[in-house]
């Protein structure tokens, strides 16, 4: 799976099967926050200037986050 | 022999069956005396070829038009006069930076601004050197006949295709209303350049490769070459670039691709230059008034000669400068005050006196009073 | 169409992520639009729609003038055009004429489209070339750091108004429908789903095709106007600040005060540009394309 062809640095959280993957491009992102903002289920967070995973079993893969993030930086599966 | 076949037209109907002869099958334009009679003729003519006639909002909207429409792949066309030329000068370097062929018509008319809109001048030559910001390729072609319209109009077309930017033809208003009977060309009889299309796989495309001097092909928008184009410096692949080497390279190919080819650009007509002693250099309607004087001249027995630039721009530097070798005098008659006289004193060097004969009252230079001049250095 | 989701308990996808990678030009990626910048999510709805039409990317052309909106085509994989600023659609109409095959998108912007571009924009809408125009509208000249544009509101703060906008504002689906446009919406980089459906339908509209995207600029209008976060201007401006055409039908006026309107707001048949031009050159006996 991929953004775009340099996507690079991925940050891939795997736990298992029936856990969600977040996979966090952070070349990509920019630190926005509208994707911890308008996550309904609070699963992430901001470190630093980057947005990362807090409690990933509470994801529902709802997929807001990527659909509201500007930045193709994003994605759950 | 047979006759060639002849056609009685205006200066403007024979810039438009020029075009269409190259094969000019887009153009967009806005009315303004006195170009008008160029999009009259095409809006009926070009239809008939399956080519777009569009009349478009204003001159900035019709010379960004044919840009698109270029690279759409149709070869394109613009006419227009001072006050329109003025709005087209952001499009013009638009052309000039993204080197994408079109075809630009001034038919030259008194100004600045409104002026004495159906009063003939020659004063945008500067212009359409310089109109546009920033250091830029310019090529100018300055017919002085009706039938001359057509050929430069074709020549025109060809030096855009293979040069790939923006070509424009100045000539005034006495020339564009004009009526002459010209003759027409037969198919295949004068050349026409068609486009370069690149050949290799679309994703090794690079619309702006320097490729050792020579111009890379242009592909068509839609045909599988999906490359991008814009105004900002760009790299060979078209991408904005920051690199300050190669936005200066850039620049300097995009001026080095007319400054290289300035021998296969210009074209003079040489009259009676042989043996001259007195020069004229004069180009347009005032070259019409130049030459009936050279021919007096030699009837009294004076060596008079003229050397008339079909090419105004890229300038003829070294033929100026060869004449301005061989004569005591150059006469610049233009209908301004002042443009080519400038480049013609610049390209002298000081190996003989430079005169302008400059008019902006909007009538010819009277043959009379270029004879008069020259007289003087007799 | 409200497309938040409901959590659930549930640990199955939805669904695969959508892959860009189709669209997206290599290498271009990080865009240059800032932090919480909605242009990204536009771009990402147009992306989406242009994939549920199942064409290829050969038939695409993207053609902008100059602005953050206008830097859209740069990073895509279509046949794309970045021209200047205003001119866009008068680039655009051009190729249209020459290559009728082209489904042309407009990207552009408040500045771009209705200050130095009104003219082209009603023009083109008046010929109702098919053509569709995305007009990402963030109130603000965002390029050049933060000036009052022709859809700023009265009263805003900008850099260029730092007392207040005096200025009334364009409704920029008014004047399209005004000027002759066939397809008129209006959609939120919010309601990115429903975004999605608009643009979707522009493009498959034979005629020109005119989506008002209100979208936020964080770094200038919401730093200039008191707004927190992006996500504080998306839920207010873009959220608080629209209402759907069916909803919007039943209420009375007061109800919808300070409320834009979002959906398709126009649709109708007329004859379009290309169309009539085709049949023209048949009228004058010549060949068509």
């Amino acid at each position: 799976m991929k953004i775009a062809e340099d996507l690079s640095r991925v940050e891939e959280t795997e736990k298992g099967d029936d856990l969600p993957n977040i996979v966090i491009n952070e070349t990509y992102c920019k630190g926005c926050g509208i994707c911890i903002d308008f996550c309904p289920t609070d699963v992430l967070e901001m470190r630093g200037n980057l947005v990362a995973v807090k409690n990933l079993e509470a994801c529902t893969k709802c997929q807001l986050c990527d659909l509201r993030c500007p930045d193709f930086a994003i994605q759950v599966f | 022999m047979a006759e060639k076949k002849k056609k009685f037209m205006q200066g403007n109907e024979a810039c438009s069956e020029g075009a269409i002869y190259a094969g000019c099958r887009f153009y967009a334009g806005y009315p303004i005396t006195p170009s008008t009679e160029i999009a009259e003729t095409l809006s009926v003519r070009l239809p008939k070829f399956g080519g777009v006639f569009m009349q478009m909002e204003d001159e900035i909207a019709s010379i960004c038009a044919i840009v698109g429409a270029s690279l759409g792949g149709a070869k394109s066309l613009t006419a227009t006069s001072g006050p329109g030329f003025s709005l087209m000068q952001e499009g013009i370097g638009f052309a000039c930076i993204t080197e994408v062929p079109c075809v630009i018509v001034n038919v030259m008319r008194s100004g600045p601004s409104t002026g004495f809109p159906t009063g003939p001048s020659q004063s945008d030559v500067m212009q359409a050197k310089w109109g546009t910001h920033g250091d830029h390729p310019a090529i100018a072609l300055t017919p002085a006949s009706v039938q001359e319209i057509m050929y430069e109009t074709i020549r025109a077309f060809n030096l855009s295709e293979l040069y790939r930017t923006p070509v424009i033809i100045l000539y005034d208003e006495i020339i564009g209303h004009m009526r002459e009977a010209i003759a027409l060309p037969e198919p295949d009889e004068i050349e026409v350049v068609e486009r370069k299309k690149p050949s290799c796989k679309p994703e090794e495309y690079k619309p702006y490769a320097s490729n050792n001097g020579d111009i890379a092909p242009l592909a068509v928008y839609g045909e599988g070459y999906r490359f991008h184009v814009t105004g900002l410096y760009h790299a060979e692949d078209g991408f904005p670039t920051n690199n300050t080497k190669l936005i200066g390279e850039a620049n300097e190919r995009i001026v080095n691709k007319v400054n290289k080819n300035i021998d296969k650009i210009c074209i003079n007509e040489e009259f009676y230059l042989d043996d001259a002693e007195i020069g004229v250099v004069a180009y347009g309607v005032s070259s019409k008034s130049a030459k009936f004087a050279v021919k007096e001249m030699r009837k009294k027995g004076i060596k008079a000669g003229l050397l008339r630039p079909k090419t105004i721009w890229p300038f003829p530097y070294k033929a100026v400068n060869k004449l301005a070798k061989q004569v005591k005098a150059i006469l610049v008659p233009e209908m301004n005050l002042g443009q080519v006289y400038y480049e013609v004193e610049r390209a002298s060097r000081g190996q003989c006196e430079v005169k302008g004969i400059f008019k902006v009252d909007t009538e010819a230079i009277h043959p009379k009073k270029i004879m008069e001049e020259i007289e003087k250095f007799t | 169409m409200e497309t938040a989701a409901t959590p659930k308990k549930t640990k199955k996808a939805k669904q695969t992520p959508f892959d860009y990678s189709k669209y997206i030009r290599g290498g271009k990626l990080p865009h240059i639009w800032c932090p919480g910048c909605g242009h990204g999510i536009v771009l990402k709805s147009l992306l989406r729609a242009i994939d549920t039409t199942g064409r290829s990317n050969n038939d695409f052309a993207l053609v902008s003038g100059i602005g953050c909106s206008s830097r859209t085509p740069g990073y895509v994989d279509f046949n794309t055009l970045h021209t200047l600023h205003g001119r866009a659609l008068a680039y655009a109409t051009g190729l249209k004429m020459a290559k009728p095959n082209l489904k042309v998108i407009v990207t552009t912007g408040d500045g771009d489209a209705l200050a130095i571009g009104g003219n082209h924009f009603i023009h083109t809408c008046r010929r109702n070339i098919d053509m569709v125009i995305m007009v990402y509208n963030n109130y603000i000249y965002g390029m050049t750091s933060g000036q009052f544009s022709p859809t700023t509101a009265q009263g805003m703060i900008a850099t260029t108004s730092r007392y207040g906008n005096i200025e009334s504002p364009f409704d920029v689906c008014k004047m399209a429908e005004a000027s002759g446009a066939t397809f008129v919406a209006r959609g939120t980089a919010y309601h990115y789903g429903e975004l999605e459906k608009i643009l979707y339908e522009a493009i498959m509209h034979k005629g020109t095709a005119v989506i008002d995207i209100i979208d936020s600029c964080p770094t200038y209008y919401g730093r200039f106007n008191k707004f927190k976060t992006p996500s504080e201007m998306m839920e207010k401006i873009e959220k608080e600040g629209t209402i759907p055409l069916k909803q919007a039908a039943g209420l009375p006026p007061e109800k919808l005060q300070g409320k834009l309107i979002r959906g398709i707001i126009y649709k109708k048949e007329r004859p379009e540009y290309t169309s009539e031009y085709a049949k023209l050159v048949e009228k004058a006996g010549g060949k068509s394309k």
